[in-house]
């Protein structure tokens, strides 16, 4: 089964941070280092598992994104 | 790769997983602030006036003219209740009869530039283009502000 979470607009993201949500930049290292969303974490998606996810709070809400919606 | 960021995550575990499904371009066509490298260069929508008079469609050319010259202004963007950008009024379009209304006397469907666009870039492209200002918008055509070639250059092409 693929992602069940929900989609969310640039309002909820700004709500749920607000509320102590956790934001995951996947995109490469090099992304994230000229441009990321204030407080963004970067796991790039080719880095992400048990190691890397063990970094976030499992317990929080985690919004993660990319560059756009493709 | 957010929709599989997102799945992995659930699978080790994490219970409330969301996906900004627009992403970073859409935070930064917005003109909100990021972090890194390039957010210590300034950006189009930095120096991009947001002051600049605005108008509706329906107006008296003349009346808006007038409020351009008394507020210091040779330009002005036309804009509807959301603030979209429709049009945009310089020098030529502001000296037109002043009987006319917007509609009729303005520049239509201006090109628009997004807030994070470098100064640099914009600079050079402005300079190439011979444009004295243009309206830096977000990615839903809302007004920023307008950006002046001379603030572009001064800010984005600093002397050697």
């Amino acid at each position: 089964m693929g992602f069940v979470g929900s989609l969310i607009d640039r309002d909820q993201l700004q709500e749920l941070v607000a509320r102590g949500a956790q934001l995951v930049e996947v995109l490469p290292a090099d992304e994230y280092r000229e441009d990321h969303l204030p407080g963004a974490t970067s796991i790039p998606l080719r880095q992400l598992n048990r190691e890397t996810a063990a970094t976030l709070d499992a317990q929080r809400a985690v919004i993660v994104y990319c560059w756009d919606m493709a | 790769m957010a929709p599989r960021a997102a799945a992995r995550l659930e699978t080790l575990g994490f219970g409330e997983v969301h996906e900004y499904k627009a992403g970073k371009l859409d935070w930064m066509a917005a003109g909100l602030p990021t972090e890194g490298t390039n957010s210590l260069h300034p950006r189009a929508g930095d120096a991009a006036r947001k002051d600049v008079p605005v108008c509706s469609l329906t107006e008296r050319l003349g009346d808006v003219r007038d409020r351009v010259k008394a507020a210091g202004w040779d330009a002005a963007l036309v804009v509807d209740g959301d603030r979209v950008v429709l049009g945009l009024l310089r020098s030529k379009e502001l000296a037109k009869d002043a009987d006319m209304r917007i509609e009729q006397a303005m520049r239509p469907a201006p090109s628009t530039f997004r807030p994070y666009v470098s100064l640099h870039e914009m600079a050079h492209f402005m300079e190439e283009h011979n444009l004295e200002s243009s309206p830096v918008t977000t990615s839903d055509g809302k007004l920023v502000g307008l950006l002046y070639r001379a603030d572009a250059v001064r800010l984005g092409m600093p002397p050697k």
